[in-house]
């Protein structure tokens, strides 16, 4: 059983600190969020995990420490999805999804789409290159539009690749940087959907998110984070409740239960507005009227 | 798939390559059919005769030393400039995420090209006929060690590309200044000739000068092919995938700089191959940056070999310059793909 350990992880840059002293325990089969308001340096601390960027404190793959390993074994347990960038080149669909499973190739020739044979080659040593992709595509939905070139694709589509591209990874440790940002809600939900298949095939989920209600419905456990330090983590009940978001986000949000899941709609932010002491007419209760534990 | 797409292209630039490498062998004041260029080519007579004894040699023995000591060099050289233009031009829009980007790009060439200005201002060129390629492949690598030690420090590659411009600004600016003190209008002519690029009258020693140099250069841009197909994702998400970005940027880099080098010390400046051949077949490639690297060498090598038989077939009695021949064709073309390009995105 894979955990993910991270001790008084800290991320400097300059004189400012974007990340401060975070520790965490994530275990294999979770999805874990993170969240916080912009700048709360929730992708430093994803990028500082990925080992992509310098930092101080310890992170442990089950009983390796990140920092010792080599690039070419974190390639192969860490899948990293960064936020949506510029694409270089329209290359086809497939062909861009078999860009993530370069860390399982062989080290010949840059054609060699040959079956790993290194005996090193992490979980995805019993899955031929092929299927890897070809499983990718098929959860992201993406298997009609295998040939079709990135640069006929709807922004949602193109998302979709990407995580399909982090997906053929094939890692232990999945990390995303909002993965779920420039997609409509329906897409919102099938890849949180998504993510949480994922967690449940004995997998470290990590995902940045902004939308509250997706975090408090799809993930585990949450760790809010704001001005790079630890606010509040644990179970998303614990976490997102009034107080730390009006501390944390300065915002008024309703909170309400359906179906036994949580949801949480930001409603007003606190320094634009009078408090809202009333029911309001939907008939929802407002967050000062109510904890919602 | 994309194995059997790149073996068919390949195998159609190489074998186009071979029938314009028969078919350049056969151009020149002396027509030869191309039965005679394979007869000279596979038997001929004994090499070592000198050319002055060519009138009383025998004609198998003279049109094997037209073929193999004037003919064939060229024919090689300008395969060797083309392949290293080509690739590098390859690797560095690879690198750059950038279709824009170009050899000359780095301030390589223009480096290069400043050694052999200097070599030809001071007049040592007439010394030794080492002495120009020897100098500018001295200036390139020179040029070459400020790069990298500039990209070993910063980690962008727009301050990467601004170096590179203010490198060949520097560089610009000197060749400027030669060729405004130069003593002689004679002096003067050479270098502007020079700047030029030309293949013409070159022998087996060029070759043998550059060629290895030109060698480590596609062979080291070759290797880059994984990491360059990983950093379309982007710098972090290729990091995350094992590829070191600050390594690439330098293996490109020297990769380029010794192809460039080689290549602007024994040819000239040689401008548009290395920003065209990559567009040409970008597509063809699957839009894939490590099977782009040796289609484009193979496709450099063709345009370069077919411009400079246009070139020879339109000159016969005055000499056009290889360099002007491709600019001349290559910007047209270029604007009209950027035409073309612009109408596909519109859509």
């Amino acid at each position: 059983m894979t955990c993910l350990d991270l001790q008084d992880v800290s991320v400097q840059r300059g004189e400012r600190c974007l990340v401060d002293k975070v520790s965490l325990q994530i275990p294999a089969g979770s999805l874990f969020g993170l969240i916080g308001p912009n700048g709360a340096g929730k992708s430093s601390l994803l990028r500082a995990v990925a080992q992509l960027l310098p930092h101080t404190g310890h992170c442990h793959l089950g009983a390796q420490r990140l920092e010792q390993t080599s690039a070419s074994w974190r390639a192969r347990r860490l899948g990293y999805l960064a936020q949506a960038g510029e694409l270089a080149w329209p290359m086809a669909v497939r062909d861009f999804v078999f860009l993530g499973r370069l860390p399982h190739r062989g080290s010949g020739l840059p054609l060699s789409w040959r079956r790993s044979t290194d005996h090193d080659s992490g979980p995805a040593s019993t899955q031929t290159n092929e299927e890897a992709v070809n499983l990718a595509l098929k959860q992201t939905g993406l298997s009609e539009l295998a040939h079709r070139p990135l640069n006929q694709l709807s922004g949602g589509e193109l998302a979709r690749v990407r995580l399909a591209r982090a997906l053929a990874v094939n890692a232990d440790v999945l990390l995303a940087d909002e993965p779920c940002a420039s997609l409509d809600p329906f897409h919102q939900l099938s890849v949180m959907e998504l993510l949480h298949a994922q967690s449940r095939q004995d997998r470290v989920v990590v995902v940045v998110l902004h939308d509250l209600t997706l975090a408090s419905r799809f993930c585990d456990q949450l760790l809010l984070l704001h001005e790079g330090a630890v606010v509040a983590a644990g179970e998303p009940r614990r976490v997102l409740t009034p107080d730390n978001l009006q501390r944390v986000y300065q915002l008024q949000a309703i909170h309400g239960e359906f179906r036994d899941q949580p949801y949480i709609v930001p409603w007003q932010s606190s320094s634009s507005a009078t408090p809202v002491n009333s029911t309001n007419k939907s008939g929802f209760r407002l967050q000062d009227e109510i904890p919602v534990q | 798939m994309n194995l059997r797409n790149d073996l068919a292209l390949n195998a159609l630039l190489l074998a186009s390559l071979a029938c314009l490498m028969v078919l350049s062998l056969t151009i020149g004041p002396l027509k030869l059919s191309m039965q005679e260029v394979l007869a000279a080519l596979f038997q001929g007579g004994s090499a070592n005769l000198l050319p002055e004894s060519l009138a009383g040699i025998d004609r198998a023995a003279r049109l094997h030393l037209i073929v193999t000591e004037i003919r064939l060099p060229r024919v090689l050289l300008a395969i060797i400039v083309g392949a290293s233009l080509g690739m590098s031009g390859a690797a560095l829009q690879g690198l750059l995420r950038n279709p824009l980007a170009e050899p000359g790009l780095l301030g390589v060439s223009a480096s290069a090209s400043l050694g052999a200005v200097l070599c030809l201002y001071f007049g040592l060129a007439s010394i030794s006929a080492w002495l120009l390629p020897v100098s500018a492949m001295l200036s390139a690598a020179l040029s070459t060690l400020l790069l990298a030690l500039f990209a070993h420090r910063s980690t962008s590659n727009l301050s990467l590309i601004l170096a590179g411009i203010g490198l060949s600004s520097l560089a610009a600016a000197l060749i400027s200044l030669a060729i405004n003190l130069a003593p002689t209008p004679a002096d003067v002519q050479d270098i502007v000739l020079w700047l030029m690029g030309s293949i013409a009258d070159r022998s087996f020693d060029d070759i043998r000068l550059c060629l290895p140099f030109v060698l480590a250069g596609l062979g080291l841009l070759l290797s880059c092919g994984r990491e360059l197909d990983a950093l379309t994702l982007g710098d972090e998400e290729a990091q995350s995938l094992g590829v070191s970005p600050a390594r690439l940027r330098l293996k490109v880099i020297i990769g380029t700089a010794l192809c460039v080098g080689a290549s602007v010390a024994v040819a000239g400046a040689i401008g548009f191959i290395g920003l065209v051949v990559p567009h040409m077949l970008r597509r063809a490639t699957g839009y894939h940056p490590a099977r782009l690297l040796p289609a484009s060498a193979l496709g450099g090598a063709l345009l370069l070999l077919a411009a400079d038989i246009v070139l020879r077939l339109v000159s016969q009695d005055f000499e056009l310059m290889l360099g002007v021949v491709t600019s001349l064709i290559g910007a047209p073309f270029f604007l009209l793909l950027v035409m073309r390009n612009q109408a596909e995105v519109a859509r």
